[in-house]
This record gives structure tokens, C-alpha cells and sequence, in this order.
């Protein structure tokens, strides 16, 4: 089971509290985790990744264990303890004022 | 008793106003989708209780929200706006070739009959329609394939398209207009598109009086006698009597002819309200003082109207889509301002008071009257 926790917007969105966990078959990378995430929660489609190209929404970071992954390839294995759910795969907004 | 309700969209959130017929005391509901910008909530005319919203922000993009129950309850529906096929190009502010990219929803426009079907004005600027109550969304690429498209430029605000009108006299005849492209007419449901430009000139633009180009803020139309137009001009009050094939101003006395939105009283076609803006370097209004103006006369002739609008250090703003009018027998007009007021007129402008002060700044406001 991975561990994802998301932004305030997208849980308000997806009318979720805390974190979400996801069933991911095969290899645990970011395209297998958002994929899970978003069937199940199809209202998220198109708010982490943009529809016509796939790729992360600009303002949006993907951290885990204290690394950041926004700039990996989506298909590159996820660390192992994200793979156990030791530890979660988080999905931030960017810092940004107004 | 008939009712009013009043949709805000503001830069954090939305708000649903409602008051019965007299109009003096309202009921505010908001913030829904906080934090979160709304340019435009709408309901369809077929069916008020059946509402859209525009829901966006920088970092997670859009999300389209209906309701069915009047906004006590939004559920998110369709957000996947692809535009059809080859997108190439616009001119960019450098006046470089810019791929065509969707940014955001400005404004949507349901149906004059059926509740599910209902337009989306985009930016960058393209015209999109859900048939499913916003569940999905074709584009009709069209307008944004018109032979003018890759010579459009944004404004400073976006190159969107704001506005939308469907003739209700006329099925299939509809108006969109695009900052800063101009005006356009369908004739046939979106699936051919000319531009309605004539009789406008732009000091902005290398040829004043070029077929597309303009900055169009704003276009209004009465039901009754939908081949009067009105337009809002970045600068310059216009006036078309023939269904846009061409226009003459009718800015008149009016103390600057800059602004952004316009509208038309709900039972005189002829009655006709903006709200005169300082110039485009100062979008605020004249003098500090918050004045719409009225002409009875389908324009030329402008009165002020100031009873109950602050009349010194008033510095805001009142954005393209921010104004409405009810249709109730005393016809109420309603605006709002980027200092997060929305005024109210029972009257038809005569008397104004304002609803709420404290809102974030309002992007739009539409007004529906209850049975």
C-alpha cells in the first residue's frame, strides 16, 4: 500500500482528510502512483498533471524521504520505503504568496 | 414571493447572495471552493437551480463545479479542455509565434434551453461546448482556426475569450468576443465564425480600424431586440444596430470611455449602464468617485448615477464580467469591484446599496430571478 499525502485544495477537492492510500500493481513509480491515485479519484485528473502532455503542472512538487523527485523520470522506481508505505509520497504545492 | 439570486466569483472563492423580491436583505453563502479563483458562475436559463462554475488556480489548473440545487451542493464534473486538433500558433506580447495553451475557464454560458448543454469562453482563446452538463467538452475549433488567429495578440490579462452570447431569436446566431482579437458572429452553432470589427478603431494597434486586433471588453445584448448590440471597448462606448456587421460610438458625454463591463436594463432595450474607468494606465475610476452611468437613449446621452456608491477615495475597479441585471418588474443591476463590494439596485440604478463590502476582488457577477 503506498502512502500519499496531498495538498489542502486537492483533499478538498477529492473530499478526503488525511493521507489516501493506493494499490499500485507492478513497479511503484510516480506515473504508476498518480495513475492510482487518479482512478481512484478521477476529479484529480488534469489538477497534478496536465492533460494533453502528462507532465507535473508546474507549481506542483513530488517529495519523498526528504529527497525531491519532482524532476525524475515518472517511470523511475520510487524509493523502497515509499514501495513498503514506510514512508508517504508527498504532493505539494509550490511556496508562493497571494 | 419571486426571489433574486446573485452569483460572485471572486479571486477566492464563490458566493451565492439570495434575497426575495424586495431586494433588502440578503442571505450570503460563501466561500465555496475557497481559496480557489472563480471567474464566473452562471446559472442556465432552462433551469435555475442548475448552476456552473468556473474553479482555478495557478498550481492545479482547472475545475469545472455544477450544481443542481440552486449552490447549496457542487459536485466537480469535466475539467479535460483539449483543444482539436493542430493548435499552432498566436503572436505572443513579442510578437514571436506562441503555441496555443489553455490557461484557464473565463467565462461559461449555458444554454438558452437545454440545462445540460452550456459554452466555455477559454484562455488561451478558444470556444468549447459540454452536451452532457459538463461532464466533457468539445472544442469548436473554428473560431480559433480563423484565418486572423495567428495574428491575435493577448491583452495584458490574458488572450481570452470573455464573452459569449447566444441570439435567442435566431438559433445557431452567436457572439464571442476575444481580448485582444475582437468580435466575432456565428451564424450556423460556432461552426463558422466572422469577425464584426468594423466601425471600431483602436489608437493601440498599427491600423486603427483593422478587421481584427481589438480589444474588445466587453459585449451586451437585449433578448427583445437582438440586433442591437452594445460593446465596452478597451476604449470607446460602441453601438451596432445591424447584428455587429458594423458599429458607431456612442461614448457621448460620458467623462471617459474607458471601462470594461456593460449591460442592458432587463425591459428597456434602450436603457444601457457601464462604469466609466480612468484611462488603461489607471483602472480606477475618475476622480475617486464610483459612478455608473445610465443612458436612456441606447447611448450618446450618459447620466451619472451616484446615490449610495462612495463619491471620494474610491480607487477600485469593476471587472468585464462583473455586472448584471435581474428581471424582476423594477429591474435590479448589480456589480461588483476589485475592492470586494458588490452594489445592488433595486431600481434600476436610481438607488444603490451595497450587498456585501468585504469580499476578496470580485472577477464576476451574474443574477438570476427565482419564480
Amino acid at each position: 500500500m503506498i502512502r500519499v499525502v496531498l495538498p489542502a485544495h486537492l483533499r478538498a477537492l477529492a473530499r478526503i482528510s488525511g493521507e489516501v492510500e493506493v494499490d499500485v500493481a507492478g513497479q511503484v513509480t510516480q506515473r504508476s502512483v498518480l495513475d492510482a491515485l487518479e482512478g481512484r479519484y478521477p476529479v484529480l485528473r488534469g489538477t497534478i498533471r496536465d492533460y494533453g502532455n502528462g507532465r507535473r503542472r508546474a507549481f506542483v512538487r513530488f517529495f519523498a524521504c526528504e529527497r525531491d523527485l519532482s524532476h525524475e523520470q515518472p517511470d523511475a522506481p520510487l524509493p523502497e520505503a515509499v514501495a513498503t508505505g514506510a514512508e508517504p509520497y508527498l504532493i505539494v504545492g509550490a511556496m508562493a504568496g497571494g | 414571493m419571486s426571489g433574486v439570486r446573485v452569483l460572485v466569483g471572486t479571486r477566492k472563492g464563490a458566493f451565492v447572495l439570495s434575497s426575495d423580491g424586495r431586494r433588502e436583505r440578503w442571505d450570503v453563502s460563501g466561500p465555496h471552493f475557497a481559496g480557489w479563483e472563480i471567474y464566473h458562475v452562471k446559472g442556465s436559463p432552462a433551469d435555475p437551480d442548475r448552476l456552473y462554475a468556473s474553479q482555478s488556480n495557478g498550481w492545479f489548473g482547472q475545475v469545472i463545479q455544477r450544481s443542481d440545487d440552486g449552490g447549496a451542493t457542487w459536485e466537480p464534473v469535466g475539467n479535460n479542455f483539449g483543444y482539436e486538433g493542430a493548435t499552432g500558433t498566436h503572436q505572443w506580447y513579442d510578437g514571436t509565434p506562441h503555441p496555443w495553451e489553455f490557461a484557464r475557464v473565463w467565462h461559461l454560458e449555458p444554454s438558452l434551453d437545454d440545462p445540460d448543454a452550456v459554452y466555455a469562453g477559454v484562455e488561451d482563446a478558444g470556444l468549447f461546448r459540454s452536451a452532457d452538463g459538463g461532464q466533457s467538452w468539445q472544442e469548436l475549433p473554428a473560431l480559433r482556426c480563423h484565418p486572423s488567429g495567428p495574428s491575435w495578440q493577448p491583452g495584458a490579462g490574458g488572450m481570452c475569450l470573455h464573452t459569449i452570447i447566444l441570439d435567442p431569436s435566431s438559433p445557431g446566431r452567436m457572439f464571442a468576443a476575444i481580448s485582444a482579437a475582437g468580435a466575432f458572429r456565428s451564424d450556423d452553432s460556432g461552426q463558422t465564425w466572422q469577425p464584426v470589427n468594423r466601425g471600431l478603431r483602436s489608437e493601440g494597434i498599427p491600423d486603427a480600424d483593422a478587421e481584427v486586433g481589438h480589444c474588445v471588453h466587453r459585449l451586451a445584448m437585449h433578448p427583445a431586440r437582438p440586433n442591437v448590440l452594445y460593446m465596452q471597448k478597451h476604449w470607446d462606448v460602441m453601438r451596432s444596430d445591424n447584428s455587429a456587421e458594423s458599429w458607431h460610438e456612442v461614448s457621448g458625454n460620458l467623462p471617459t470611455d474607458f471601462g470594461f463591463p456593460i449591460d442592458v436594463h432587463a425591459h428597456e432595450p434602450d436603457t444601457v449602464y457601464v462604469v466609466p474607468i480612468t484611462s488603461d494606465s489607471e483602472h480606477f475610476p475618475p476622480e475617486g468617485k464610483l459612478r455608473v452611468y445610465r443612458s436612456k437613449t441606447g447611448g450618446d446621452d450618459w447620466e451619472a448615477l451616484t446615490r449610495g456608491l462612495p463619491q471620494e477615495h474610491c480607487y477600485v475597479n469593476v471587472l468585464r464580467d462583473a455586472m448584471a441585471v435581474d428581471s424582476l418588474d423594477s429591474c435590479g443591476i448589480y456589480f461588483g469591484t476589485t475592492g470586494g463590494q458588490v452594489y445592488a439596485s433595486a431600481d434600476a440604478g436610481d438607488n444603490w446599496a451595497p450587498i456585501v463590502r468585504d469580499l476578496p476582488p470580485v472577477l464576476s457577477v451574474e443574477a438570476q430571478t427565482l419564480p
